[in-house]
């Protein structure tokens, strides 16, 4: 099954908007609770810094029996240090997002402990791809 | 496992009007040949039907009150909540003494217990594991949880509610006194079905220590027949045990608990439909720091029962002026304290936590590969469907309708934009669209609205 939501720069009052959707289809499919909350703590987080960093993107949902791949692929502007952005406490977030109470550097290391697998690519002026894989079972 | 539910349909009253199905928080309602039905797996036992209802099909089940005389030793588990539905020149040692005159030695209320179960959940709050903590107190959002939220489960607190520690109590002290266990009967008087089922299935225990529940409203009539038969002429008893303090009676409003919360940040939130809001929040984890829920499933809690009679707003009042009157005795030192409680709290305490709560999973199918299947189903039947919810087709939309079709045998022609859709291909004759439409319905409002000249 192939799910598909729209994420617009800046629009944290809709933030979240994806995963609850996700979260409503997962449960409709007797996914483990415990699993479920996984995938939605990682994907709100990815949402989140979609929106808080990145020109806006879209959020792909492919579910089978045994996984889910989740794709959150934004416009740019892109990571120039992948390796440093997954530590916790780095980042690059204006103060008003950080107002908003985002932004504490935890985002990825957050999504890491959430997933089985976890893929970032991105290319500075161009945008990120963070390809997230939970197992189902 | 089916699961006991107090509401239940009267298939004689109902009309079919599908009120109750708009309604329903869970989806829980379809209405076929002419009659609302109601889903056992689903139904929360909230009430949300019964207030809806306009013809009164909507009954809660209870127990026959000559039930209570199989027993020789008869207690009355009476919440706070119906004290508050008498007018304040009606005391509490009046009402006392009707109970005992209409058959109760005694009469118990139930938040005496409350000391202990703030007890606990303050000291689970400390704990602070699985926050928030969900109160366990309102049954009908364990149920919400159980159905709805089944990632919640392990946040509601595994402690009984203060009426199954009150039953507890006082079949302890009762046996104490010489009664043999089997000749207590213990009644519950409850303002909501929810109650009921969590008597009758009990969630996270055996059995409860209760052993029939008598509706609020029905005891209310009792009552108060005696009282205008009564005039001027009637007795008061001393009332057998201590008082309630100031803040067992305000347990059962909303803000009861958290008023008591040790935690940093609590909240209180009342009405089934405020609760989803949050929860679907705190499910997606968007919620930060909050330690404590005190979640009721009515608006403003227990008052708003819906087997209460007086409006829950003046039953607030009457119970808030009895809290003031109480505190003031409590600040003088004139108050005597529960001892009798008391001197049980290491048994109560020990007997006080439940198991873990169990989700009631209402997925499409138990095997995934299965599930995804349908759901791919119902995804392209949701597209297929104009998305009004109009609830023509018996279900309350159009996403339930696609469920439904898949999951459980209805047909995509029951959506009257689909039977047009059909008869303009003529791909299905009116006389074929009136059948399904009578399947629904019933034939009576065929007959009466379509056939009719």
């Amino acid at each position: 099954m192939h799910l598909e939501y729209t994420v617009i720069e800046g629009d944290f009052v809709n933030a979240g908007s994806a995963s609850s959707a996700i979260k409503k289809t997962l449960k409709q499919l007797n996914v483990n609770p415990s699993i479920v909350k996984r995938v939605v703590v990682a994907l709100y987080e990815a949402e989140v810094n979609a929106i808080a960093h990145a020109y806006g993107g879209v959020v792909t949902a492919d579910i089978d029996a045994g996984k889910i791949l989740l794709r959150v692929i934004d416009k740019g502007p892109g990571i120039p240090d992948i390796d440093w952005a997954m530590q916790e406490g780095n980042s690059t977030a204006s103060p008003e997002v950080r107002n908003m109470g985002f932004g504490a550097g935890m985002g990825l290391p957050n999504i890491k402990k959430n997933v089985d697998r976890l893929n970032v690519q991105s290319t500075v002026g161009v945008g990120t791809t963070v390809e997230m894989e939970v197992n189902l079972s | 496992m089916a699961f006991f539910h107090a509401l239940q349909i009267n298939e004689n009253v109902c009309e079919g009007c599908s009120h109750c199905m708009r309604v329903c928080p869970t989806e829980a309602i379809r209405v076929r040949d002419g009659k609302a039905h109601i889903n056992e797996d689903r139904c929360i036992d909230c009430g949300h039907c019964f207030i809806a209802c306009p013809h009164k099909a909507v009954f809660v089940k209870q127990d026959d009150f000559e039930e209570i005389f199989k027993y020789p030793c008869r207690v009355a588990l009476v919440p706070a909540v119906f004290l508050g539905q008498f007018k304040e020149e009606i005391s509490v040692s009046r009402i006392y003494a009707i109970l005992n005159e209409i058959g109760f030695q005694h009469v118990i209320e139930t938040e005496i217990t409350t000391p202990l179960y703030t007890e606990k959940k303050n000291q689970l709050e400390r704990e602070g594991n699985n926050k928030p903590l969900i109160s366990s107190f309102c049954p009908a959002i364990v149920r919400l949880i159980q159905v709805k939220f089944p990632g919640l489960v392990e946040n509601i607190m595994p402690v009984k509610a203060p009426l199954d520690i009150t039953a507890m109590y006082i079949r302890r002290k009762l046996e104490k006194d010489g009664w043999r266990p089997e000749d207590i009967g213990v009644f519950y008087v409850t303002p909501c079905a929810a109650k009921i089922a969590a008597v009758k299935s009990p969630v996270g225990e055996e059995k409860s220590s209760v052993d029939g529940v008598i509706n609020m409203d029905s005891l209310y009539n009792r009552v108060y027949k005696k009282i205008k038969e009564q005039g001027h002429d009637y007795k008061e008893v001393k009332l057998p045990i201590a008082q309630l303090t100031s803040d067992s009676i305000l347990t059962s409003l909303t803000n009861g608990e958290r008023r008591l919360s040790i935690a940093e940040h609590s909240l209180s939130i009342d009405g089934i439909d405020n609760v989803i809001e949050f929860l679907e929040k705190v499910e997606n984890d968007e919620i930060e720091d909050v330690d404590f829920l005190e979640l009721r499933a009515c608006d403003q809690s227990c008052p708003g029962g819906i087997l209460t009679y007086n409006n829950r707003f003046l039953t607030c009042e009457r119970m808030f002026n009895r809290a003031r009157y109480v505190a003031g005795k409590e600040r003088r030192g004139e108050l005597t304290r529960a001892k009798e409680v008391e001197d049980e709290h290491d048994y109560l305490f020990a007997n006080i936590s439940v198991d873990e709560v169990e989700p009631r999973s209402i997925s499409l199918d138990p095997d995934i590969s299965k599930a995804l299947e349908k759901m791919n189903k119902i995804k392209e039947l949701e597209r297929l469907l104009p998305q009004i919810d109009c609830g023509i087709c018996g279900a309350p939309s159009c996403d339930a309708l696609a469920e439904d079709i898949v999951c459980r045998g209805c047909k995509l022609s029951d959506c009257i934009f689909i039977q047009r859709n059909m008869e303009a291909h003529k791909t299905q004759k009116v006389e074929e669209s009136l059948k399904t439409m009578e399947s629904i319905w019933g034939y009576e409002k065929i007959e009466n609205f379509v056939k009719n000249k």
